[in-house]
């Protein structure tokens, strides 16, 4: 055979070899439901944003080991770093467009902001578990958007359900620290809300990315004296924060984080002079006994297969969180193939899922998920399914429950909602759905 | 000259910023002992930032490259520490840094500066842009990207001093005022290694010239690897002090970035200008930000600081200790 013919026949057997690939490819594609996991593992906010992805992942993992898939379909995944930067996780997104998701969840509130009307053109389910746009929980204008489990509103006003408590609020100083971003600045509206039913003064004071810098911040608090500090930060600024209380000799029992500023990475630098310091919760804290921990070590762990390299890291409240989410983006599909039948499922019969979740504590501890995630039930009304937490303290050691569970008040919170819902709609001339008419 | 290069007009810069900082004192609701406590927070600051500018400023002086992985080569180092300090005592884990630090130092000047000798000043700049990404992702890779606990021993509790004087005192960092000593003992030591020592007025020369130094017989390649070797012991330092702050961990280096309005306010290649430049602007943020801050929103110490750095510029582009530029023509 000359040089010609051998160079011939080896691009058919490379154009051969690589169609099957393809053919291959979309024929797992075709019996396959894709979604893409925007991570950052690297960067400013890795120390919280990796223990979330490997929870996230290894939930799908479970699911696809364990059971084969959501009724026999698997999950194919893939994961791309933002860096907790809005326009990467926009360019995030985008790329990964074209693998027809069913559903995204940024874990962060600016790509939120940035993804809200692009996922409603596209038809990807926008899931943003504790987190996201607070309006967002009124389903007949944000139709793409599920805040499970709760908003940035319900948490700021479980915190002043939980400080009301301990004598009236009139009269007294509560202070905002917050990350200077969309998400920090997202309970405001709520507080201000609250400032002026509860007659209490309103102090906020933005920190910039990535917080490493309060000094100027916590000496304003020295001066104001705030009676409560509610910290809404991320990441590195939420250690900090603690520290430079420390260093201005503000009691750590009267700072209350949001659910973003209460996991282990946000105390373990402070070490033991976080004591005392408190957190409201998404329903979780670091619960390790679970029967989908028990799972995870059984099926993945034991057999070298888990994404985190510290064993120990599973269960802790950034782990649960992203194992939360997964489970909840999984519950979805499975809702939507009640309706839609036992197939690969779209992002439109995913989000018909999502809007009709239903997780009573039968279900929950049949998945294992028991004593975790609050009982929710997601409607048109209602895209987050449940408003209610607990306050969790470090005790220098560990996270313990210290209250009761609370219930946001929605009675303050749905004028809110609604008003807020509105203007979007009117700005962007978003025709609301009618929900009684959805099922 | 440009009108605001006018010697008078920089006097009367100076009169404005001091001004600007002993105002709010004149404003209803400032106490004393508030605005103490804040001018002593920013110098205290200030000094820190002067710590990592002076890694910027070694190897500007000695080579005049734009280092821009002095950041990362304060988390790399520091990173390097910590995670040795879990294996072993504290000053062995120390020496070990050291060693590691010097052994980056080499390769640095191996692989990157040798082979760009000669090259112009922004080819360099391009080169420390690539090491310092480079630095970034070993560093996570090698040590993992976790917040770790550096614990030296430095105090966290602060002190109120001037109780019977001031009504609630004055609060001061111990922390603060250790680092800020540490920085101090650091800059007078390198400052005597630049003026006094043989080796530190050959950085100089290098620094002049990279061809007419080697023409006289001073090794080109030595120097840089004992100049990025002194940058990475003070980056080592500066990386202690901040990582017993902050924790180690990423932001540590974004952290470092500070340092840039501090040399540009200070300048390049003056050691007490970056000591000056690193108070001025400690001193300048925490100020805008506690007493000018509420009325703009609150969270403008970060731009502050380059704001500051740009109205330096424009009065003085050498900085405020940096040599004078002449170009004969």
């Amino acid at each position: 055979m000359n040089q010609t013919l051998k160079v011939k026949a080896a691009a058919v057997a490379l154009a051969v070899a690589g169609a099957l690939g393809a053919a291959q490819d979309a024929m797992a594609q075709a019996n396959e439901i894709f979604v893409p996991v925007l991570v950052y593992r690297t960067g400013a906010y890795a120390p919280n944003g990796a223990p979330w992805a490997d929870g996230f992942v290894d939930y799908l993992k479970l699911v696809n080991e364990r059971d084969g898939g959501v009724n026999g379909i698997k999950i194919a995944y893939e994961e791309c770093e933002t860096g907790y930067a809005t326009d990467r996780g926009v360019e995030c997104y985008e790329r990964l467009k074209s693998k027809k998701p069913v559903a995204v969840n940024p874990l962060s509130t600016g790509i939120t902001f940035a993804l809200t009307e692009k996922v409603a053109a596209d038809k990807i389910v926008l899931m943003t578990t504790g987190y996201g746009r607070a309006d967002s929980v009124d389903g007949s204008v944000f139709a793409w958007n599920f805040p499970f489990l709760g908003t940035y509103w319900d948490a700021a006003d479980m915190l002043i359900q939980h400080v009301a408590k301990k004598g009236s609020l009139k009269g007294k100083k509560i202070a905002l620290v917050y990350h200077d971003s969309p998400y920090g600045k997202e309970p405001i509206p709520a507080l201000e809300e609250h400032a002026k039913k509860h007659g209490f003064t309103f102090l906020k004071l933005p920190v910039t990315h990535p917080g490493v810098e309060q000094k100027a911040t916590w000496l304003q608090v020295r001066q104001q004296r705030p009676d409560y500090v509610f910290l809404w930060g991320w990441g590195v600024m939420n250690s900090t924060s603690i520290k430079e209380a420390i260093a201005v000799s503000y009691p750590r029992l009267q700072i209350f984080g949001g659910w973003w500023s209460g996991g282990e990475p946000d105390v373990l630098p402070a070490e033991a002079a976080a004591k005392g310091y408190n957190s409201i919760t998404l329903g979780h804290s670091s619960e390790k006994d679970r029967p989908v921990h028990k799972d995870l070590m059984k099926v993945l762990y034991d057999k070298g297969k888990g994404t985190s390299a510290k064993k120990e890291e599973v269960g802790s409240v950034m782990y649960n969180r992203g194992l939360i989410s997964a489970m909840l983006l999984v519950e979805s599909i499975k809702s939507a193939q009640g309706k839609y039948g036992k197939r690969v499922v779209t992002g439109e019969e995913v989000r018909w899922g999502a809007e009709n979740l239903s997780l009573d504590a039968g279900k929950l501890k049949a998945i294992g998920f028991d004593g975790i995630v609050q009982p929710l039930k997601t409607s048109c009304t209602d895209h987050a399914g449940v408003h209610r937490g607990r306050v969790h303290t470090w005790d220098g050691l560990q996270w313990s429950y210290t209250s009761d569970t609370y219930e946001a008040d929605y009675k303050l919170l749905r004028p809110l909602v609604q008003a807020s819902a509105k203007k979007y709609a009117d700005e962007k001339k978003i025709t609301p759905r009618d929900c009684s008419k959805e099922k | 000259m440009n009108i605001f290069q006018q010697k008078w007009m920089t006097n009367a810069l100076f009169v404005i910023l001091a001004a600007g900082a002993v105002a709010p004192l004149f404003a209803a609701d400032t106490r004393l002992p508030q605005w103490i406590e804040v001018v002593l927070g920013g110098l205290m600051s200030g000094v820190l930032y002067s710590l990592v500018a002076l890694g910027l400023v070694l190897i500007f002086k000695a080579s005049g490259v734009f280092n821009f992985a002095q950041g990362a080569m304060v988390l790399f180092a520091a990173l390097s520490l910590v995670r040795l300090m879990e294996k072993m005592p504290f000053a062995v884990a120390l020496a070990v840094t050291v060693v590691i630090m010097i052994g980056v130092a080499w390769l640095i000047e191996r692989l990157v500066l040798r082979p760009l000798v000669n090259q112009e000043g922004i080819v360099l700049f391009m080169a420390t842009l690539g090491i310092a990404y480079f630095l970034d992702g070993l560093g996570q890779t090698i040590w993992g990207s976790d917040v770790y606990t550096l614990d030296v021993g430095m105090p966290k509790e602060p002190k109120i001093l001037l109780e019977n004087v001031f009504e609630g005192g004055i609060l001061v960092g111990m922390e603060d005022v250790i680092a800020a000593v540490i920085a101090a003992v650091l800059v007078g030591l390198l400052a005597l290694f630049f003026q006094k020592t043989p080796t530190g007025r050959a950085l100089r020369a290098v620094a002049d010239d990279h061809q007419a130094a080697q023409s006289i017989g001073i090794p080109l390649n030595r120097i840089w690897v004992i100049v990025w070797s002194v940058s990475g012991i003070v980056a080592l330092v500066a990386g202690i002090i901040w990582g017993s702050k902050l924790g180690v961990q990423f932001s540590l280096q974004l952290v470092a970035l500070k340092a840039l309005p501090v040399v540009i306010l200070g300048g390049f290649t003056s050691v007490p200008g970056a000591i000056v430049g690193g108070l001025i602007i400690g001193l300048g943020e925490k100020l805008s930000e506690v007493y000018l801050g509420p009325y703009l929103g609150g969270g403008i110490e970060n731009w502050f600081a380059y704001v500051l750095a740009l109205v330096f510029l424009l009065f003085r582009p050498e900085g405020l200790f940096g040599e004078k530029h002449i170009d004969r023509v």
